[in-house]
Parts: structure tokens; C-alpha cells; sequence
């Protein structure tokens, strides 16, 4: 006995110096290592700003800001003629287009799930609506291009067309022959793409509403949409419109559901029945067999969009941790 | 009554029915959606399109072996780079760095990323990888999906390390362990599925990604587990193949789009289903 005591003695220290010293030097490293990984998405983020410069640097120094206001594309003629124009255009409007659609149905949407909706049915909605916003957006893109676009152009657009001939402005806007390829169609893809997202953020800020303010609501007799307009709007506005800035983020970048069925025209036409295109989708198609000079403006064209979602994205979440705070408080 | 309640309730009435139909506008999108992808997709799968690889143009045999297989490795890779890096990112931000300035600055510019646009990602890697390797390749594509996996990774990690409570991590510091024992120990065992289904959500995030392949993956008509060389994944194949004149291509690309969608839901679905067992206990 006296001897294992000795012997425990001896070692004791020795190893708790050891063991310690171990974790000590397991403590530092881990932090580092979790800190390098941090300090990591900084880099891609700068990594992605500086290679954007760099690709784009010969196609700025060739056309300067007048690519801004440049409509004609024609990356072959000699010299290539490039002006982000028409692309711009395409993805600003095919947004604003997807805006107008999926925000009512949207807000609806999360009102219906919150509000109305008998409890056992809010979840599978809820399940569906989230399950869309998984769906890859090449199957947006495909369907759209088989299925969508088909039936648009024989039914909904010559419909329009035939009912706003004539009428000043809109007839214009409006204007035909119906296409399979089109800035409109586009739109709705996004709309229905950029939809579960708009839901889904609304329902979540929805939430956030204190159960007593709307309970006092209802207890003075106020009816499901008075709550919903004096309630929960009011207190939820900031969250609410950073969830459709971070969707018109989703709208502007998206490419693939966009790229089959916008017919790759860099000509601006009045008509949203005419086909056009977008940042994204000039990029995705032609990004590939170009090189030089074309390759290059290409991709200053993905600056400008990365500039754009950069600025709409920021004031999204600069909104949403503003109703977090105000939540948190 | 009083004509006030009754236009009051004929208000509401209104409004329920809009808010009935949107949902209705909602779900019927996603009904049509996968009734046409079942639709098609079902008549062209077959046991050649898991045994056969891309066919030459106009021929009416073949499958998407190569494109299959090219895409489990792309996205495991992808995935088996980004985690770890998002995962141990999380950490900082959740663990160490809460009074940190650089924390918000990491948390605001990650959530940038989260939503950034796919293909910028792709010109990102054409510029950084690509070009200097001088030519497209696979690992070039695993890396654009990398970087798309780890916002997705930081910000659930992040979220399911708050959840974490902090007596768990004093008792175990009180009991002596160093930190960075707490953290894995404690704080990752307490959040394991948790962080399990931030990985999974991040997988189904990038098993469909094909903008940021375009340009660093491309395809291959061939079957090759050549890294440095381009391979075939089925987005971009899906890609090539619906806009190309041949019925049987696109009868194949419905086929792919089938296989990415019924890959994609169940990783959502698993993903969903190991969330509610972690809140429910």
C-alpha cells in the first residue's frame, strides 16, 4: 500500500502538469483553428470582390461607365461592341414584375397560416410552402420551359393582348405576337420561386407579435383583418419588408428558372410578352464559349449584379436585426 | 345590426377569402410542379438510366450513370470541405467571439453570402480556381459548391450552439475542462442533431446548384473520376439536355430532374424530421 501511494505520488503531479499543458495547447489551437474558419468567410467575400475586379478590369478600362447606357450586344463584331443596357433592364423589370405577384400572395399566404387557417391544417401548408422553396431552380427553369411557357402563349398573353389592344400605355406593355420566351414569363417563374420565401420570413416576423397585443384586439371585438391591419402590420412592418428585400435578393440573382424561358434577346422592347434577358441569364449562357474582351464583360455585368443584391441583401438584414432587437428587448 | 358590423364583417369575410385563395395560388403551384415532374420523370427512368452513361446526340440509348455518380462526388466533396470549415466558423461566432466586434461584422457578411446569387459564386471560382489551373475541372466545381455549403453551415450552427443552455457549459467548467473540451463534449453532443440537420439542409441546398457549374465543372459525354478534369453532374446535363432537339435527351433530362428533386425533398424531410426530434425531447 505505502509503496503504491509512493508511486502515485511520484506521478501524480507529472501527469497532471502533462495532462494540463495538453489541454492548454488543445484550447489554443481550437480557438485559432475556429477563428481562421471565422476570419475565412471574410476572405470569400473579399476573395469574390477582388476576382470580379480583376476579370472585369479589361472591359472597364475599354468602355468605362458608358457600358452602363449601351444597349447594342454584339461580342463579335471588331471591335466588340458591349453594353449592359439591355441585361440591366431585363433583370429589373422581370423582378419588379415577380415583386408584384408574390408579395400579395406572399402576405396572404403567412395571414392565411397565422391567422385563419384551422390549427391541424397549418402545418402540411406550412410543410408545402417550405418544401417549394427547396425545389432545386433548374426544375423551375425546366418546368417552365415545357410547361409554363406553352401554355402562357396560347391562352393568358393572347388573352391580354387582345383585351388591352389599343389602350395608350398599356397597349404597349401589352403588346404581342405570344411567346414561348418571354420577360413575362420569366416574371412568373420567379414570382412562384421567390414566393415560399416571402411566406416563410413573414410567418416567422408574424410570430414575433407579442400574443397579448392581439389577444386585447380581438378581446375589444376587433375581426381577424383588423387585428391583421392594426396589430400585426404595424408591428411587424420593418421585418416584413426585409423579408421581400432579401426575396427581390433571391429574384435578382436567379438564374436558372430564368434562363430557358427569357429568350436571350439583348434588344429592350416595350412589350412584356417580348422576350429579353437578364444579368444572370447572359451570363449563364454565353459565359462558357466566350473569352476575351466578351469574357470580360460578362463578367463586370456579374459585378454590377453583385453590387446591386450586395446593397438590396444589406438593407434586408439591416432591417430584420432591427425587428430582432426590437423582438429581443 | 348595426350597418357598421356589417360591413365590418363583410370586410373579413373578403379578406379570408383572398388570403383562402392565395394559399390555394400557393399550393396548387407546387401540386402542378411535381405532378408534371412525376408525370415525366417516371416514364423515363429506368434501370438504363442508372447503368448507362450520357448518350452521343440523337442516339435513343444510354443513361445518366456518369452525371449520377459525377454529382454524388461533386456534392460529397463540396460538402466535406465546406462543413467542417462552416462548421468550426459557427463556433467562433456562437462560442468564443460573443463581445466580439468582428463577430456582427462575420454574422452580417455571412448572411450576405447565404443569399448571394449562385453564379457570382461560379465567376468567383472561374476567376480563382479555373483560370489558374488552366482549364475547367471537377474539383473546381467541388469548390464553388464549398463555398455555397458554408454560409448555409455557420448560420445553423450559430443558431443551434445558442440553443445550447449555458448551465451545461458552466457545470462542465466548474467540473474543470478546458474550453475547447466544453465546446466539443458538451455544447456539440448537446446540439448534435442540430448541427446534423444544418449539413443536411446545406447538401440539399447544392445537390441541385447548376449555375455555379456552368463555367467550373462544365459536363463530360464520358464517365471519369478524373478530378482535374471536367465531369458530368446532372444539373448541368439537365441543363444541356432540355434545350436540345432530341426527344430522348429531354425524356432523360426529366428523368435527372426526378432523381435531384426526390434527393433534394428527402434530405429536407430528413433534415425536418431530426429538427422536431431534437425540440420535442
Amino acid at each position: 500500500m505505502a509503496v503504491e501511494s509512493n508511486v502515485m505520488e511520484a506521478a501524480g503531479p507529472y501527469d497532471r502538469a502533462r495532462a494540463l499543458s495538453a489541454f492548454k495547447v488543445g484550447d489554443v489551437t481550437f480557438y485559432w483553428i475556429t477563428r481562421a474558419c471565422a476570419i475565412s468567410v471574410l476572405l470569400i467575400l473579399g476573395g469574390i470582390i477582388v476576382s470580379l475586379i480583376v476579370g472585369a478590369w479589361p472591359a472597364l478600362r475599354e468602355y468605362g461607365a458608358a457600358f452602363l447606357w449601351t444597349q447594342r450586344w454584339a461580342p463579335s463584331a471588331d471591335p466588340p461592341v458591349l453594353g449592359a443596357l439591355g441585361p440591366v433592364y431585363g433583370t429589373l423589370v422581370t423582378s419588379v414584375i415577380a415583386m408584384m405577384i408574390a408579395i400579395p400572395v406572399g402576405l396572404g399566404i403567412a395571414v392565411f397560416l397565422t391567422e385563419i387557417c384551422p390549427i391541424w391544417l397549418r402545418r402540411p401548408i406550412g410543410l408545402a410552402i417550405e418544401l417549394l422553396a427547396g425545389i432545386p431552380s433548374i426544375i423551375y427553369g425546366m418546368w417552365g420551359f415545357f410547361v409554363l411557357g406553352p401554355f402562357l402563349a396560347n391562352s393568358f398573353q393572347p388573352f391580354m393582348i387582345s383585351v388591352f389592344d389599343g389602350v395608350p400605355v398599356l397597349g404597349a406593355v401589352f403588346a404581342g405576337p405570344p411567346s414561348y420566351l418571354s420577360l413575362f414569363n420569366a416574371s412568373l417563374i420567379l414570382a412562384i420561386m421567390v414566393l415560399p420565401f416571402i411566406t416563410a420570413i413573414s410567418v416567422d416576423v408574424f410570430k414575433t407579435v407579442p400574443p397579448v397585443l392581439k389577444e386585447a384586439a380581438y378581446g375589444v371585438g376587433c375581426t381577424n383583418w383588423e387585428v391583421v391591419r392594426n396589430v400585426v402590420i404595424p408591428y411587424t412592418r420593418v421585418g416584413v419588408i426585409g423579408g421581400i428585400m432579401l426575396a427581390l435578393g433571391r429574384a435578382l440573382g436567379e438564374t436558372m428558372a430564368v434562363t430557358f424561358i427569357i429568350g436571350n434577346s439583348f434588344k429592350i422592347q416595350s412589350s412584356i410578352f417580348a422576350p429579353g434577358t437578364t444579368i444572370s441569364a447572359a451570363i449563364a449562357s454565353e459565359f462558357a464559349e466566350s473569352d476575351g474582351l466578351h469574357q470580360s464583360g460578362l463578367i463586370l455585368l456579374g459585378l454590377l449584379l453583385f453590387i446591386l443584391t450586395f446593397f438590396v441583401l444589406a438593407a434586408a438584414r439591416l432591417m430584420l436585426m432591427r425587428l430582432e432587437m426590437k423582438a429581443g428587448n | 345590426m348595426n350597418p357598421i358590423y356589417v360591413s365590418r364583417r363583410r370586410n373579413n369575410i373578403i379578406v379570408k377569402f383572398l388570403c383562402l385563395g392565395a394559399a390555394a395560388f400557393g399550393v396548387t403551384w407546387l401540386a402542378l410542379i411535381l405532378f408534371t415532374l412525376f408525370y415525366n420523370g417516371i416514364t423515363g427512368l429506368n434501370l438504363a438510366v442508372f447503368t448507362q452513361d450520357t448518350p452521343p446526340p440523337g442516339s435513343t440509348d444510354g443513361g445518366l450513370r456518369n452525371a449520377i455518380i459525377g454529382s454524388i462526388m461533386m456534392t460529397v466533396i463540396g460538402v466535406g470541405i465546406g462543413a467542417p470549415l462552416g462548421l468550426f466558423a459557427g463556433t467562433y461566432l456562437a462560442e468564443y467571439g460573443k463581445h466580439d466586434k468582428l463577430t456582427s461584422v462575420i454574422r452580417f457578411i455571412n448572411d450576405i453570402l447565404l443569399s448571394a446569387p449562385s453564379i457570382i459564386i461560379g465567376l468567383f471560382i472561374y476567376g480563382a480556381v479555373v483560370i489558374p489551373m488552366r482549364g475547367f475541372s471537377a474539383i473546381a466545381g467541388c469548390l464553388a459548391l464549398a463555398v455555397i455549403v458554408i454560409p448555409v453551415v455557420v448560420r445553423t450552427t450559430e443558431d443551434m450552439l445558442g440553443l445550447v443552455p449555458n448551465p451545461l457549459r458552466e457545470a462542465a467548467s466548474a467540473l474543470g475542462m478546458p474550453r475547447s473540451l466544453v465546446i466539443r463534449r458538451i455544447a456539440y453532443r448537446a446540439a448534435r442533431a442540430g448541427l446534423i440537420t444544418g449539413v443536411l439542409l446545406a447538401t440539399a441546398r447544392v445537390a441541385g446548384e447548376t449555375a455555379p457549374l456552368l463555367f467550373t465543372a462544365l459536363s463530360n459525354q464520358f464517365f471519369s473520376l478524373d478530378l482535374t478534369r471536367t465531369m458530368a453532374n446532372l444539373p448541368v446535363t439537365i441543363n444541356n439536355f432540355v434545350q436540345s432537339p432530341y426527344a430522348y435527351w429531354k425524356q432523360l433530362a426529366w428523368a435527372g430532374a426526378l432523381l435531384i428533386t426526390l434527393t433534394v425533398l428527402a434530405l429536407n424531410i430528413g433534415a425536418r424530421i431530426l429538427g422536431a426530434e431534437r425540440t420535442s425531447k
